[in-house]
């Protein structure tokens, strides 16, 4: 007993009983890379010798941060990439496909209970499907893919309960962004997070996503919530594999525990250059925005295009703006069209870019030039972000960037509420 | 041989993003170029100052961020032994054991850049020669030490043939 989720998961996974602090040697479900980690994966992997897949179903890779390529450098690693599947005959999702942290739980590699590794910092995204998930780095994956086991440190739990009821106007996006604004970039360094309460529980799957995706931009391992009957629903439609749900206990031992009310929470806002430097949207309205960037693994799924267009219908970008869009996933790139979604955002005046991670790692499909401001769904602002060291990133809801679009200034989505 | 440390301008949440930049890890596959390029956005030259043996040395939550592992690797070929920190950012503190790199845990508000440093890896002291002070900092986990020994993570499963702690 007094178990939380993490170290249920882990306990489980390494034939141990896993408490805050130990370190366990624990079996991995499903471990992936992307194009910026796959190639030192493959370099790491043929370091040991006789190194063989552990599972062809439980591992694969992903093209999706500089996808297509934009340089000769670049297309040599996607070519690795595509040799290396080849010859071991494992699964490319390649260009077009989409992002990692949409592909992954949108295939059904992951159900409830399972331990991921993932050789990007994002993994923390299947927390919203019961999924203890982690980044590690290329080397750690390499390691996994092979054995099929890695270590783990047990991460001790902080225990988010979010409570009220969001108004209209604010999402998922503004509450995980005002709670990592309270906890700061380093609150929940090398913990876990469970996120509890009413206001969680009202969400749909793909906004859960949205906040555990953010979880690390706390410094947490894994942003784990309980799997209700949405989660189950969700990832049967997903899955064949078996979900294995795993609740904590109810004594389990939290090393803190932080209640938040969001009933009166306004759309926030994660001003340059750290995502914990956040502010409620009014006191930023105004700001000059000369480029709004839509999508990525936190914001890019069918509900944030739905509400893009639901802004955008019937209007234009303010002049000077680029408006990028980008789907996370051929799947939703391919809703979207059907639901008139992309024919609204062509018409607005948008960019919409095929399925990846768009312009949010600064490799290409929205470079920011020396002294613009952008403003993005995606999950960081660090300096130079989005490929210019001179440039300065707000982060923000779809409904705000979409508003903001219009207006080439930070604007409040309250403004269309009607629309919403 | 005399090893300095090494302070950037900023000293807190310093990220990968910062140590090696998306423009330049996609870019350079070969670590000693690479390592021309850490903390760039930041600082014009810094690789310059460091000698081989020389530490690096900053606040709270260094490596948060993005799980590249060309981070520590770029580190790890500027000539670093060792980044001296507050607390390290987890994913970051991974990767950095996996490639060799050490990585020391402790107070770091007595080392000013440019001092002389030792360390005394049996007894967990940094000494800070240029201020005649002692500074404890946190043991490395055994299954840490093992790796660095080894020269990193894929030498150590190289010679164990997998994890020798493994009880599954």
């Amino acid at each position: 007993m007094r178990q939380t989720i993490a170290e249920k998961i882990l306990s489980e996974h390494s034939s141990s009983r896993a408490k805050a602090g130990d370190i366990v040697i624990a079996k991995v479900d499903f471990c992936f890379g992307q194009d910026g980690t796959s190639g030192m994966i493959i370099d790491s992997f043929r370091k040991m010798k006789d190194a063989s897949i552990f599972s062809k179903e439980a591992f694969c890779m992903v093209i999706d941060h500089s996808s297509p390529s934009p340089n000769i450098g670049v297309s040599a690693i996607h070519d690795k990439i595509r040799a290396f599947a080849r010859e071991h005959k494992v699964k490319v999702f390649d260009v077009g496909c989409g992002v990692c942290h949409q592909l992954v739980p949108e295939s059904g590699y992951v159900v409830c209970g399972d331990l991921v590794l993932g050789a990007d910092s994002h993994t923390c995204t299947y927390g919203a499907i019961n999924v203890l998930s982690t980044g590690v780095g290329s080397t750690d994956l390499a390691i996994a893919a092979s054995s099929g086991k890695s270590w783990f440190k047990v991460p001790e739990t902080i225990k988010i309960v979010v409570e009220g009821s969001l108004p209209k106007g604010v999402y998922s996006k503004d509450v995980i962004l005002n709670i990592i604004g309270d906890v700061g970039a380093r609150g929940a360094t090398y913990k876990s997070v469970e996120f509890h309460g009413s206001v969680i529980d009202a969400l749909s799957v793909e906004e859960r996503f949205t906040i555990s995706n953010m979880a690390v931009e706390m410094g947490a391992k894994s942003g784990l919530m309980v799997a209700d009957k949405k989660t189950m629903d969700w990832v049967r439609r997903h899955s064949n594999k078996v979900p294995k749900p795993v609740l904590p206990d109810a004594d389990a031992k939290y090393s803190q525990i932080r209640n938040y009310d969001v009933s009166d929470l306004s759309p926030q806002v994660a001003c340059p250059h750290t995502v914990d430097n956040v502010c409620d949207i009014e006191k930023v309205l105004g700001t000059r925005i000369d480029e709004v960037n839509i999508g990525t693994c936190t914001n890019g799924r069918l509900e944030d295009l739905e509400v893009t267009a639901k802004i955008l219908k019937g209007k234009t970008v303010a002049d000077g703006v680029k408006l990028i869009i980008t789907p996370a996933s051929v799947k939703i790139y391919l809703a979207a069209l059907k639901a008139g979604y992309i024919e609204i955002f062509v018409r607005a005046g948008a960019a919409v870019n095929n399925p990846g991670c768009g312009p949010c790692v600064g490799t290409h499909q929205g470079v920011l030039a020396d002294g613009e401001n952008a403003f993005s769904t995606a999950n960081r602002n660090f300096l130079g972000r989005m490929g210019n060291p001179n440039a300065s990133i707000y982060l923000g809801s779809p409904a705000a960037a979409a508003a903001t679009a219009l207006e080439g200034k930070i604007t409040d989505p309250r403004e269309h509420k009607r629309r919403l | 041989m005399s090893n300095f440390a090494h302070r950037l301008k900023i000293q807190n949440d310093i990220n990968t993003d910062y140590i090696i930049s998306g423009r330049f890890k996609f870019k350079i596959q070969d670590e000693k170029e690479l390592a021309k390029y850490i903390f760039a956005d930041l600082e014009d030259d810094f690789h310059k100052k460091i000698k081989l043996g020389d530490f690096l040395v900053a606040g709270e939550n260094f490596g948060c961020g993005s799980s590249r592992e060309q981070a520590p690797v770029a580190l790890k070929a500027s000539g670093l032994q060792a980044v001296i920190a507050k607390s390290f950012a987890r994913i970051f503190y991974r990767n950095a054991f996996n490639v060799g790199l050490c990585l020391l845990e402790c107070e770091t508000n007595y080392i000013d850049d440019m001092d002389e440093i030792e360390v005394d890896f049996e007894n967990n002291i940094i000494k800070n020669i240029s201020k005649g002070v002692n500074i404890d900092f946190k043991p490395i986990p055994e299954i840490m030490k093992n790796f660095l020994d080894k020269g990193g993570v894929i030498e150590y499963i190289k010679e164990f043939g997998g994890f020798k702690e493994d009880v599954t």
